[in-house]
């Protein structure tokens, strides 16, 4: 009773109250509609005024993928200011608009709509975990805009409006598994982070070591950022492998490789294939735990070629002597280049255009060497297999005998599926 | 598979040191002042970082010795910092001091991202914890395997346990600390200044984790949030021993490990998680008290 009776009394207070927050709330609105407005205008003449064409930047600028993320920003930034200096695209200078998915697939979904919606770009460069790409795709689609992602990833997926530089499964993880037969290893062992590419990885992985009449000794999973391997590595010592296929993830892979060692199986010992370990990592990390353990990637900072030279000479004017390259970040720096060539070639910003001449482009000079897109959207590149040194940088001990034609869907582990975009 | 179970066996001491280690202080300071730490993770955190300082200046072999010093002092210092300027003010509110602790632990964390980045660090290892115990038995693929690290650890703890239990029974603090943890209030009458008792013990608490923080080191990467990945394990331990025992908490802790590392020899890391939390929940539903009953004025009231 006392209850209703105080609450009555507040009514009108409360009332006044609800008006005046609403008052405020459309003063808000229409203020925020007098700032859409200009920038719209703005905007009106920002992509088409004939001087500009503005183009997305969405990685991670905060959280945990920041670290990684960040530094292929920085690359997609570097080619976007060489272009510029060069003269631009179709005589346009390139406004990068950049955002911050915070690590966060909902984030990087808003974010990729506030780029198309909002800033009007005619394309868009960034994600790097599988879950931020699948999270933005939608919006590339109902939009119809392009997104050029960077990293290498599980396949097994397949839209017209994203372009796959990144390695697809048969770009790093089998050619790994071939050099890793040449060298007489018989029985392996898989070992991932639980989420979506360590899974999709060694299911294709089983069915291509069974194929070959290999033998998959164990297969375990730790959660993401999990750090306590003692049960792993028992069960790698009584499994009797002889190479360990490596996706976890981060820095557990401080945890996996001391444990390791501290059971007695240093790389050395038992090899090491990681899919999760680049020059950023192992800085990060410090290089000398994983020293010895093998990487497969598409591009090293160790690649000696005239591009990569140059590449590494640009990135590091501009970020330290001491800066380290890194497979993404080359991925994230020729996706610019590329975007140029396919737009110079179709003569038009349109992103559906654009994806169409990207895939009819015969060669794109990168760090990686000549590349092109496959007709799938995904691209034709080489692959390589190193070692890690004390000094965080790889030794290429092995390099595909040419350029890979990227397969999104294997054919042992999702038979029947194609990828034809049109 | 004999040797697999053999080496979970061990396996399980090892994770039940690591877990002991963190839960001490925890216990410590839950048994005195009814005090739940949300930052007690972070401190083991600052323990690795000092110890990843120590021994980036200092080179692995002296590092990881002076490191002991150095990270649970400097934890100690830490915890005295936070308990004169944080928890002491709201000792009679708990539900505020849950908050308070959190939200440390949240500035602590992002303290540690700002300084020393995201990704976690490796701490070197010298060359006497980084081996195997007797490389024969490791020698060939079904021998059993004694890491090094892992028997240090081992050791640190079960030292740990005993100069602790030691100084409990026998020095002036460890009456005083028993005396304040049985009844505040006549503890107070006879004379002990039960302010300063509290501000040793959470001290004790933080100095504690910060070593547990160099132990872990040894192990795996110093990440921001490392402290997060072994609190939950210590709150369990906690629970599970009983409040005010230190006894049952290392009985605990050793339950815990064994149950996590024996079901790792069937399933996976993740679901061995899981399996550890469904004992606890079973466990005390048969005894909600936990493994050791601790009769205190400050419980019954």
């Amino acid at each position: 009773m006392r209850f209703v009776a105080e609450g009555s009394a507040r009514g009108p207070k409360a009332w006044r109250r609800l008006a005046a927050g609403l008052a405020a709330l459309a003063a808000l609105a229409l203020a925020g509609c007098g700032e859409r407005t200009a920038k719209d205008a703005a905007g009106a003449t920002g992509p088409d005024d004939g001087a500009t064409v503005a183009v997305g930047v969405l990685h991670s600028l905060s959280g945990t993928m920041a670290i990684s993320e960040i530094a292929v920003r920085d690359a997609t930034l570097l080619a976007i200011d060489e272009i510029n200096a060069a003269g631009g695209v179709l005589g346009r200078k390139i406004r990068p608009v950049v955002e911050d998915g915070a690590s966060d697939p909902a984030i990087f979904a808003q974010k990729a709509a506030k780029l198309i919606e909002q800033d009007q770009v005619r394309t868009v460069f960034g994600g790097w975990t599988s879950a931020s790409r699948k999270a933005m795709l939608p919006v590339f689609e109902r939009t119809g805009n392009l997104l050029w992602y960077p990293v290498q990833f599980e396949g097994n997926e397949c839209s017209r409006n994203i372009m796959y530089s990144g390695a697809q499964p048969n770009q790093q993880i089998l050619p790994a598994l071939a050099w890793a037969r040449e060298q007489g290893h018989r029985r392996f062992f898989l070992v991932g982070s639980d989420y979506v590419f360590p899974r999709t990885a060694n299911l294709i992985l089983r069915r291509h070591i069974e194929a070959a009449g290999l033998e998959v000794v164990g297969e375990a999973y730790v959660p993401l950022g999990g750090t306590d391997f003692s049960g792993v590595v028992s069960r790698i010592r009584a499994s009797g492998a002889d190479i360990v296929f490596n996706t976890v993830n981060g820095d557990s892979n401080v945890a996996l490789f001391k444990q390791l060692s501290g059971a007695g199986l240093p790389p050395t010992k038992l090899p090491v294939m990681s899919f999760s370990i680049a020059e950023q990592e192992a800085q990060a990390m410090g290089p000398a735990v994983a020293a010895g353990s093998y990487a497969a990637w598409n591009y090293f900072q160790s690649l000696d070629t005239p591009e990569n030279a140059a590449f590494i000479k640009a990135y590091r004017a501009r970020h330290g002597e001491k800066a380290t390259l890194s497979d993404p970040m080359a991925h994230g720096y020729l996706n610019v280049w590329a975007w140029k060539a396919a737009v110079e070639a179709a003569g038009s910003f349109e992103p559906d255009v654009v994806r169409k001449a990207a895939v009819g482009i015969e060669s794109i000079s990168s760090p990686l060497g000549t590349v092109r897109f496959a007709a799938n959207q995904s691209l034709v590149q080489p692959a390589h297999v190193g070692r890690l040194r004390q000094d965080g940088q790889f030794e290429i001990l092995w390099s595909s005998p040419g350029p890979i034609m990227p397969e999104p869907f294997d054919p042992l582990a999702f038979p029947g599926q194609s990828c034809n975009p049109g | 598979m004999d040797a697999l179970i053999g080496a979970q066996l061990f396996n399980g001491l090892s994770v039940a040191s690591i877990n002991l280690m963190a839960a001490l202080g925890l216990a410590l300071v839950f048994g005195l002042m009814r005090v739940i730490n949300m930052a007690h993770g972070e401190f083991l955190m600052l323990g690795g970082y000092l110890a990843f300082l120590s021994t980036s200046l200092l080179g692995p072999a002296a590092g990881v010795l002076v490191s002991l010093l150095v990270a649970s002092v400097g934890a100690a210092v830490a915890g005295a910092i936070v308990h004169l300027l944080v928890v002491r003010h709201l000792l009679a509110r708990p539900l505020d001091t849950l908050l308070a602790t959190w939200g440390l632990a949240l500035i602590l964390q992002q303290l540690a991202r700002d300084l020393f980045g995201p990704i976690g660090v490796e701490v070197a290892l010298p060359a006497w914890l980084s081996g195997t115990a007797g490389e024969s038995l490791a020698a060939d693929g079904d021998g059993l395997a004694l890491p090094a690290s892992r028997l240090f650890i081992l050791a640190a703890a079960a030292a740990v346990l005993g100069v602790l239990h030691l100084a409990l029974r026998h020095t002036r603090l460890g009456l005083a600390i028993r005396a304040v943890s049985q009844d505040r209030m006549m503890a107070a009458a006879l004379g002990i200044d039960v302010r300063r008792v509290e501000l040793a013990v959470f001290a004790l608490g933080a100095g504690l984790a910060g070593l547990g923080g160099v132990l872990l080191a040894l192990l795996g990467p110093v990440t921001p949030t490392v402290g997060q990945a072994y609190v939950v394990p210590a709150f369990l331990v906690v629970i599970l021993g009983g409040i005010g025992s230190l006894g049952g908490t290392a009985a605990a802790a050793l339950l815990l490990g064994l149950v996590s590392a024996l079901a790792q020899v069937v399933v996976d890391v993740a679901i061995a998680q899981l399996v550890m939390l469904l004992f606890v929940i079973l466990f005390l539903q048969l005894r909600p008290e936990g493994l050791v009953v601790t009769r205190s004025r400050a419980l019954d009231a």
